[in-house]
């Protein structure tokens, strides 16, 4: 804990052994070089300016805004958020200094510690005093209270006691902790010529000797410049007078000073004949002392001392490589342009600066990050450095025309849905932009689609996903499983506070067989991403994380396996068939083929808040027309693509094709056999495998069929034949926004198809929901009998399931959709699925099964333990 | 007597015990998106919503909370983390914070009556109040290190509609937990004296940061002595830590603040860290060993659980306090504390 050091000389007894030096070189009424920094808005290097105080040793930093030409409580705030920013300078109080309460008020706002509030007084009566003093305590701050009362301010001993005794009184009397009081009992210019003046420095001195007797636990304090007003310009003499002051009034309890913390000379070293007619000019040891000291004072005139100002500048003098790298380990950027400009011309070429110096600085960060030697914030503070100095080269980079003026490489970032912290990935965001990556932010709650459908259409060279709940890390999986099914091969970045090496390599990596890395914090974000965008070191590095996340899986065979309940007891705890919900039998048994569903219906039922989610605008329809962001590129958007919906239905641009089938069937264990003709095809399921709480079931879709005989259908549905010929031709005429909005639309249109037959199944071919009569929005939400869940969803997660589905719906034939080698469905604008009626028939996720029941299924399915492996691999460890 | 005295006079007797997580007891239905959403269609995805259940499943609260009274909590809090309206934006559920509140506190509240009515031992009920997801203290945007997202007043007054409707829903006290921000705890605390103000009376304050790295420090850089000197004037009923890491890594952080706070110490630390896939999988029994040791050596007050216990976690915890006398409040030297990031004092 800070405590502060012992200032005074040991030749005297002390009655008290502390000083506290409060800065005030952020003072605009006490420093005239701060005061033109805030006047020209040059906060960059006011910052500076307190970081050199707090360097020099100031243990309390003194903010103060006080000047006509100035919005002062914009120029408080600013400058106290700015200051907040700066880990080396926010380390210690602040003292929030102004003479309107609305600028102290208003900076008391910005102060996240425990500051001081310098000041308040009875100056307006007793009323506002206390008024003022009962705010300071709700804001958690100490005050100053100025020797001043509603008939002025204190210049006598007796008026100085007087009037802080009863402020004592006061403050004491509505609860005000007097640990938290300092007086200043008002320090005034001696040695000015007027004779009444000469006392001053004895009063002060005098009377804080007895406020301190009178008033239990609190301070005193004093801004020591205006002792030695009369000499300004005259720094030897200034410094020499505060010294010998504070060597006197500390004994007698002061023990806080507005003191410049680097123009204090040490009582021992001033010069004898200077220190002698300062101290008799302080304590009025006679008439003539002014006199004295007048004359001499000449001599000291002009003489500097340069040594506080060496310290601080010293790096300064450092080769460029080195200051560069301080400037980012500190976050200093006042320097930072010259430096780099330096560098540059050392360097044959611009990007060299970038990748040799200040990327070599971003490691050092890195590393000191990584090893918890650095914080967040001054991480941040890195960053913004280097945006600077990136900044600065990129013109240069762009002249020479290298290929280091193109992005490095361009991300997709975004938080995955269901998680809303966004501040690990904004910074990884904002390290990797100021290294040369264009980075597409989606933000927060992005689903999966979304962050695929950006990842296409800005032709990403990577994907970052971050998370910080728990929950995101099956979302992550989702998304790697997601990119999977779409075929993507782009690599995958995973990152946020709960993802880790162990998780990736187990649930993720397997999901997706591009390349996945996790990313352990933001400072290894850009060296991980360089090596992804490397002709040369891309290979080897995925090849060697492969093995490592590989190594790890290995590792936790075997372990882990808890988690997972044996197949056998899983099929124990199978959810309870119960047969007075099964559904009747088929009404209209058999293959129902629809060669040109009436696309006017289908455009009713279509389900728009997943086709403004496509165009990245983020709200559920209808409330996103009316939305104060986006609703108006919403309504814009609907605009059009019901435009190009009457013109799909009037020329009839697209086909809608289906085909829904109902068999008799039975459950056999874990299989379906559904009877086709005179054949029973076998259609296994897999069944939920993660112990469950008490009961709750390990689900598996078998369990909805009866082993005694049930019914089952499947369907197949196409929105998308004809789509090819309008694409081109929009494609020809450049216009990509009606090429988009017409996948977009035919995919809508393919999904409300699903939805609208399935409906037509309940309702007639299957027949056990007669009078089912649901609003769009309550088909949308599902709330009706029976699921429709498709191979590849997480119920029934095996898309390999598909061709026997085909084959059953003679699919290909009734729809022309057919199914590519790795089971995705032509043209894409297309649903597939299975139609259980049971009334207790529902959606779940198969989630991670064990080794046995990939045995097991693979033997049901008659292939050989690989193939099921491949298959089933996001299911598996 | 009030409710803080008669806190303060149960707190002498013995050990007391708080409440564990509700995120993953609720995490334990697996409920659907519909089930979170109930009637309340705000055009938003409710699910993760945990605080809307307070409306949509109150059952599911309600049991919860019980089974933590069941368990031995002294004090049970509301599920209202994240019901502020900056939380619920995200839902698109800002209509909804006073509703959420007053019905968790009423939730809370009846099930604390309930069960002192049946053995006689009083019971506290908790408003807990969440940091929200925005931070006064920190710039979002890297190249406007002065830009903030939201400003002391705005917050303050977010805090001060979710307090209102904790106390008339009946609580007793007002939680200001999982503190990232101490400027947010600030805004927080400045809600709850106005609304004492308002009401007449002093609102019993628990205030309880936590730690946001291994070197002791929250997310705004405070570290614990600083931010107990920044929250301190708050006078709070308890003081303490939450969330952070299991007990083991929050011991030390405990033991400092336990040795200069002039308030009761409450800590409820995590079930350990989590594993590399998320879980959390300290045994209750593993808690339970931690907490007698912190008992044993008089480090707290008031001891309970945050991400990923349970009331069999509660159970342990209150059979490893038995019997361990409380930790005696100390008496700091009169001495002025200011803070920036780090303490100091000024000794008078």
């Amino acid at each position: 804990m800070a405590t502060a050091p012992d200032m005074t000389p040991d030749d005297e007894p002390r009655t008290r052994a502390t000083f506290v030096n409060i800065g005030e070189r952020t003072n605009v009424t006490g420093s005239a070089a701060f005061k033109k920094l805030i006047m020209a808005g040059d906060y960059v290097k006011a910052v500076e300016v307190a970081r050199a105080q707090v360097e020099n040793g100031a243990q309390v930093i003194d903010v103060n805004m006080d000047e006509g030409l100035l919005d002062a409580e914009h120029a408080m705030t600013t400058f106290l958020k700015l200051i907040a920013a700066e880990p080396d300078i926010a380390r210690v109080p602040v003292m929030v200094d102004s003479s309107k309460w609305s600028v102290i008020e208003a900076g008391l706002k910005c102060v996240s510690g425990k500051p001081i509030v310098n000041s308040i007084s009875m100056k307006e009566g007793e009323e506002a005093f206390l008024y003022h003093a009962r705010k300071c305590m709700a804001y958690g701050a100490a005050v100053v209270v100025m020797a001043f009362d509603e008939t002025g301010q204190a210049d006598t001993k007796a008026r100085k006691i007087e009037i802080c005794g009863r402020a004592y009184k006061l403050l004491v009397g509505i609860g005000f902790p007097p640990e938290d009081i300092i007086f200043d009992p008002n320090i005034f210019a001696v040695a000015t010529g007027i004779e009444e003046h000469n006392n001053y420095g004895v009063d002060f001195i005098e009377a804080t000797r007895e406020i301190r007797q009178r008033c239990p636990h609190a301070h005193i304090s004093g801004g020591l410049s205006n002792l030695s007003f009369s000499f300004r310009g005259n720094e030897p003499v200034r410094r020499a007078m505060h010294s010998i002051f504070l060597y006197h009034a500390i004994p007698a309890g002061m023990d806080m000073g507005i003191v410049n913390a680097g123009q204090l000379d040490v009582y021992d070293q001033i010069d004898p004949e200077l220190r002698v007619a300062c101290e008799d000019v302080i304590l009025n040891k006679d008439p003539d002392a002014t006199e004295r000291l007048i004359t001499i004072a000449e001599k000291y005139r002009g003489q500097k001392d340069t040594v506080a100002e060496k310290a601080a500048e010293e790096w300064r003098g450092w080769p460029v490589a080195k200051r560069l790298e301080h400037a980012l380990v500190k976050g200093l950027d006042a320097f930072v342009v010259e430096d780099t400009e330096e560098a540059r011309q050392n360097f044959p070429r611009p990007i060299e600066v970038i990748e040799g110096p200040l990327m070599d600085g971003m490691n050092v960060v890195g590393d000191l990050f990584g090893s918890g030697k650095m914080f967040l914030p001054q991480v941040v503070k890195s960053a913004r450095v280097m945006k600077k100095a990136v900044a600065h080269l990129l013109p240069f980079i762009e002249a020479a025309k290298e290929i280091g003026a193109r992005p490095k490489g361009r991300i997709v970032m975004a938080t995955v849905k269901g998680d809303v912290h966004d501040i690990g990935k904004n910074i990884v965001g904002v390290v990797l932009a100021c290294n040369g990556y264009d980075i597409i932010d989606l933000g927060v709650m992005v689903p999966w689609t979304q962050i695929l459908e950006s990842a296409n259409e800005n032709d990403a060279d990577m994907i970052g996903l971050s998370g910080l709940i728990t929950p995101s890390l099956d979302e992550m999986v989702t998304v790697a499983a997601e990119m999977q099914r779409i075929g993507m091969t782009m690599p995958l970045l995973i990152g946020g506070a709960t993802t880790s090496k162990v998780h990736t390599a187990i649930k993720i990596a397997p999901a997706y067989k591009g390349p996945v890395v996790h990313v352990l914090d933001a400072s290894r974000a850009v060296g991980v991403a360089s090596t992804l965008m490397s002709d040369t070191q891309k290979d080897g590095f995925v090849e060697k994380t492969a093995a490592e996340y590989d190594a790890v899986r290995r590792a936790r065979e075997g372990k882990g396996q808890n988690e997972l309940a044996t197949l056998a007891e899983a099929r124990a705890n199978a959810f309870a068939f119960d047969p007075a919900q099964m559904a009747p039998a088929a009404a209209k048994p058999g293959l129902h083929v629809f060669e040109d569903w009436d696309l006017a219906d289908l455009r009713d039922t279509i389900d728009w808040t997943p086709f403004f989610r496509a165009w990245e605008l983020a709200g559920n329809f209808p409330t996103i027309l009316d939305d104060a962001v986006v609703g108006e590129s919403a309504r814009s958007l609907y605009a059009d693509a019901q435009a190009m919906l009457d013109r799909i239905v009037a020329e009839k641009w697209l086909t809608a094709r289906g085909v829904a089938g109902l068999w008799p069937c039975r459950r056999d264990g874990d299989d379906i056999l559904v009877r086709s003709g005179d054949a029973e095809v076998r259609m296994p399921m897999l069944r939920q495998q993660i112990r469950k709480r008490e009961g709750r079931a390990n689900m598996c879709l078998a369990d909805f069929i009866s082993p005694d005989g049930d019914w089952i259908g499947g369907f197949a549905v196409t929105a998308g034949h004809g789509i090819d010929e309008r694409s081109a031709a929009f494609r020809a005429a450049h216009d990509d926004y009606s090429d988009i909005m017409l996948k977009a639309l035919a995919d809508r249109l393919a999904e409300a198809f699903a939805e609208r037959l399935h409906a037509h199944v309940r309702a007639d071919l299957w027949g056990y929901a007669l009078g089912e009569q649901l609003t769009n929005e309550a088909l949308i939400r599902e709330q009706y009998r029976g699921i429709r869940p498709a191979p590849g969803y997480p119920a029934c997660p095996d898309h390999s399931l598909k061709p026997i589905l085909f084959d059953l719906l003679k699919a290909t034939d009734a729809t022309g959709v057919t199914l590519t080698e790795h089971f995705a469905m032509l043209p894409t604008a297309a649903v597939s699925g299975f139609y259980f009626g049971h009334a207790d028939s529902q959606y779940f996720g198969v989630a991670r099964i064990g080794k046995d029941q990939l045995e097991d299924y693979a033997q049901r399915r008659q292939v050989d333990i690989e193939t099921a492996e491949r298959w089933l691999r996001p299911n598996l460890d | 007597m009030s409710k803080a005295d008669l806190f303060r006079a149960e707190a002498a007797k013995r050990i007391l015990l708080t409440d564990g997580a509700f995120g993953t007891m609720i995490q334990g239905y697996g409920l659907d998106e519909a089930a979170y959403r109930g009637e309340y269609d705000t055009g938003f995805d409710q699910k993760g919503n945990n605080d809307l259940l307070a409306l949509t499943r109150p059952d599911i609260i309600d049991a919860i909370t019980r089974e933590y009274l069941a368990a031995g909590s002294d004090i049970v809090s509301t599920n209202t983390f994240n019901a502020n309206t900056i939380s619920q934006a995200d839902y698109g559920a800002q209509f909804l914070v006073r509703a959420m509140n007053l019905a968790a506190a009423k939730i809370a509240r009846q099930a604390a009556d309930d069960f002192e009515a049946k053995d006689g031992r009083p019971r506290f009920v908790a408003g807990a109040v969440g940091p929200t997801n925005k931070t006064l203290s920190l710039s979002p945007d890297v190249n406007d290190p002065g830009f903030r997202a939201i400003d002391f007043d705005e917050l303050k007054e977010v805090y001060r509609d979710q307090v209102d409707a904790l106390l008339d829903g009946g609580c007793d006290f007002i939680l200001i937990e999982t503190i990232f921000d101490t400027l947010n705890a600030k805004a927080g605390i400045m809600a709850v004296i106005e609304a004492g103000d308002a009401r007449g009376e002093p609102v019993p304050l628990m205030i309880s940061m936590t730690i946001t790295d291994m070197s002791g420090r929250n997310l705004s850089g405070h570290s614990v002595e600083a931010f107990w000197a920044a929250v301190r004037h708050a006078r709070p009923l308890t003081i303490g830590l939450n969330c952070s890491f299991g007990a083991p890594q929050l011991r030390p952080h405990v033991a400092t603040l336990a040795a200069q706070a002039d308030a009761l110490m409450m800590v409820y630390p995590n079930a350990g860290l989590p594993n590399e896939l998320g879980a959390y999988d300290e045994e209750p029994h593993t808690t339970g060993g931690f907490i007698a040791e912190w008992a044993a050596t008089g480090l707290i007050n008031i001891v309970g659980g945050c991400c990923g216990t349970t009331p069999a976690h509660i159970a342990k915890m209150a059979e490893a306090v038995q019997g361990h006398t409380p930790r005696a409040l100390p008496t700091p030297p009169v001495k002025m504390m200011l803070a920036g990031l780090e303490p100091f004092v000024i000794a008078a």
